[in-house]
């Protein structure tokens, strides 16, 4: 947790693989915050890291919010969508952030075979992060297009955000047509975190 | 309550622009730029282009400008490099409708090649420049900037950078698009728009006396503010770098500046006698912290703050504990893991992949260039051996060439197997001149053009290859072969390849190395995410 003064201040940071939605699945988290009323803010990455690369974005919620960025350590929630990647922004996480971890796993070009031992070692880290399996997932909502959306779903149980505002955003960013089967994976991904035990977020 | 949207900068610099009644846009792509021109477009009654490079963009500005109307140019900062010669004459010209030159500087270089800090260019080139530290502030000081330009009768330069420009940030728009004064005419004035010397001494003059009334300017500026607070010391800073600040000092006493160009001398002394110890927090060179001490106020900076790469929260927070001006920060969990790195790649099926791998098999020396092409240097092609600037790669092979042939007339074995590699959007860009050059000096140099129909690199805009405007109308498409005869090439001189084909292109190096002539190979083979992108989009319409 961080705060200005004595405003809670949410961290999320969002990782992954270029290409894999993480600029859409921040856009709907942040309008999300505005249309909640908080102020906003939110940062990541064009250009190079878009083929291929690493990718990460930071949205960040509150009463008011200076930087874009998130402090290293200051994380509330990291939401993963690949494997590896959880470990390399592992240190924007404390032992009380919430883990959300997909585990699907894209190899890095130019590497032969995914590095073993990923899972346990975080595990090991932060026993309490959840794994969630990206193709269970898509099966349940039926297109691996909305698994970016239906993340967002798993955050709505822990940033207690309106759900009108949830709707608002997502309505607004995903493509034309597409914002009821993105709303029903947005459900499908919130109604799995609400019968699981909460990753465990500190303080609210 | 007022209506907020979140805004990239880039997007509130475009609405802020619309608002101040811009006419024109014109601008070259180049992250973190790219999308300020393309957003603008989306506006109705202006016009906008994407000009062949950020020169000819930053002339039609003036050029509009002068005649009255007001005009955006847009670039990152090393396109500033390009456009340096028209912004430094443009300042003794002056305006008459507004013009802002938005400059996006690129700390920590995420898509550049260097990390030059172009506040310098405000200074050296004796204009005003603006800094915001959000997208609320870049839509504020575009408008603002535009009245600057028109009451000094100057340009002005809202310097942006990637995380202002890239970041989104709650956005008021104003609801109000300001109207056209009156009809843009062009009027003769001489001595003002015709810079022969005994002209420009005068304008020059000019020039001095308005800086002068700028700073004074900048004195009540509004957006320079003092925001008081505690703590026994004072903190000068601007642009993104005062939300890093005020995130790790909520309560300190801060002077933000908004006009980062001329500094308001006084106002600076007055903060300075406040505070025991004075820190100017600035992201790359120490621009700020010079000038303040040359006013006679003691300052620290740059003696425990980097001068390269990206500032953040936790940076300033571990360089101010080691002041013992705050608490230690957050530590954040480790793993011992050793992780391979995930760099950036050509996209599996990309058209350019052949080439590199020919190139790479060939062993020639590849002078390279700017593009998505440039990952050719990344294994498992490493096929490429400079890249410096944009068009830069067929200049260089040239003198290349000409070292190695300086001897033997290049006759030694592997000598004279030069080749540039150089994107269609580039050699637009800047390529076609170097070309001319080569003939001119009668070069043997090969010249592939990777022509993808695209420029792929900062998300797909059009460019003078590909036959489309930036809206998406059509335009006329240069040809290869026409351009190459007009320059003086031969028939046989010139081959236009599928990139698909990789035999066809082979042969073709293969057959041009040994020709040792000055050649033209263009392989055509469009880029798949913009195939992709655009299929998408005919689906839809049809
Ligand atoms: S974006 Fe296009 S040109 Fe660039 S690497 Fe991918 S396929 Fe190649």
């Amino acid at each position: 947790m961080q705060s200005t003064g004595q405003e809670k201040i949410w961290n999320i940071l969002m990782a992954g693989v270029g290409g894999q939605g993480i600029i859409l699945a921040s856009d709907v988290l942040a309008a999300a915050a505005l249309a909640a009323g908080f102020d906003a803010k939110k940062s990541e990455i064009h250009g190079m890291s878009q083929r291929g690369g690493s990718v990460t974005s930071h949205v960040r919620f509150g009463r008011t919010v200076h930087s874009p960025v998130i402090e290293e350590g200051c994380a509330d929630v990291l939401l993963s969508l690949e494997l590896m990647e959880t470990l390399r922004w592992l240190p924007f996480t404390h032992a009380g952030t919430g883990l959300i971890v997909s585990t699907e796993k894209i190899l890095p070009a130019n590497v032969a075979e995914y590095p073993a031992g990923i899972e346990e070692e975080i595990r090991t880290l932060a026993p309490r992060a959840r794994f969630l399996d990206p193709a269970a997932l898509a099966e349940k909502i039926g297109d691996k297009k909305y698994v970016n959306v239906a993340l967002c779903g798993v955050l709505a149980d822990i940033l207690e955000l309106p759900e009108t505002a949830w709707r608002r955003a997502i309505d607004a960013h995903v493509p034309g047509g597409t914002a009821d089967a993105n709303w029903r994976a947005f459900c499908i991904g919130r109604d799995l975190s609400s019968s699981c035990p909460g990753p465990g977020v500190s303080s609210r | 309550m007022k209506q907020r949207l979140m805004m990239s900068g880039n997007e509130a610099i475009a609405l802020g622009a619309y608002e101040a009644g811009v006419a024109v846009g014109a601008g070259y792509p180049g992250t973190p730029s790219t999308e300020i021109l393309e957003s603008l477009t989306g506006y109705q009654g202006v016009y906008t282009e994407w000009s062949v490079n950020e020169k000819t963009a930053l002339e039609v500005g003036l050029g509009t400008a002068l005649a009255g109307a007001r005009s955006l140019v847009t670039m990152k900062h090393v396109g500033l490099n390009v456009a340096a010669d028209p912004l430094f004459t443009s300042v003794y010209t002056g305006v008459k409708g507004g013009l802002v030159v938005v400059n996006a500087d690129d700390p920590d270089m995420h898509s550049s090649q260097n990390e030059q800090d172009n506040r310098h260019y405000a200074r050296a080139a004796k204009l005003p420049m603006l800094e915001p530290a959000d997208s609320e502030e870049a839509r504020r000081f575009t408008s603002l900037a535009f009245d600057i330009s028109e009451r000094f009768d100057t340009p002005v330069i809202l310097r942006s950078t990637t995380r202002i420009s890239h970041s989104r940030s709650p956005v008021s728009p104003s609801g109000e698009r300001r109207p056209r004064a009156d009809t843009p005419r062009f009027e003769r004035n001489l001595k003002k728009y015709v810079m022969i010397p005994a002209h420009a001494r005068a304008r020059h003059r000019a020039v001095e006396e308005r800086l002068l009334a700028l700073a004074e300017y900048a004195e009540t500026f509004t957006e320079n503010r003092i925001e008081p607070g505690r703590g026994g010391f004072g903190i000068i800073t601007s642009g993104v770098a005062y939300e890093y600040v005020r995130e790790v000092f909520p309560d300190a006493p801060i002077l933000k500046l908004g006009l980062v160009w001329p500094l308001p001398g006084k106002l600076i002394v007055r903060f300075a006698a406040e505070h025991e110890t004075l820190y100017v927090v600035e992201e790359l060179d120490p621009f700020l912290e010079t000038e303040i001490k040359a006013m006679g106020i003691k300052a620290r900076g740059k003696d425990f703050l980097p001068r390269t790469g990206e500032f953040s929260p936790g940076l300033l927070r571990r360089a101010f504990q080691a002041e013992g001006k705050t608490d230690a920060s957050a530590e954040g969990l480790r793993s011992s893991l050793r992780l391979p790195p995930r760099p950036p790649t050509l996209c599996p099926g990309c058209p350019h992949r052949t080439v590199f791998k020919i190139l790479g098999r060939l062993g020639v020396t590849v002078s390279g260039d700017i593009g998505c092409y440039t990952l050719g240097v990344l294994p498992p092609f490493q096929a490429m051996d400079t890249c410096v600037e944009m068009g830069g790669s067929v200049g260089l092979a040239q003198g290349i060439e000409i070292a190695e042939g300086i001897d033997g007339a290049g006759e030694t074995e592997g000598a004279g197997r030069t080749a540039a590699v150089i994107g269609d959007s580039t050699f637009a860009h800047s390529g076609l001149t170097g070309l001319v050059n080569a003939a001119y000096n009668g070069r043997r140099i090969l010249i592939i053009v990777l022509d993808n129909s695209t420029t792929a690199m900062t998300g797909m805009q059009p460019n003078p290859f590909s036959g489309e405007r930036i809206d998406g109308k059509p335009a006329p498409a240069v040809d290869y072969r026409t351009l190459a005869a007009a320059v003086g090439l031969a028939d046989g001189d010139v081959a236009i390849v599928d990139a698909y084909k990789p035999k066809e292109v082979e042969e073709a190096i293969e057959r041009f190395l040994s020709a040792r002539r000055l050649s033209l190979l263009v392989v055509k083979g469009p880029c798949i995410i913009w195939k992709r992108k655009r299929e998408r989009t005919t689906d839809k319409r049809g």
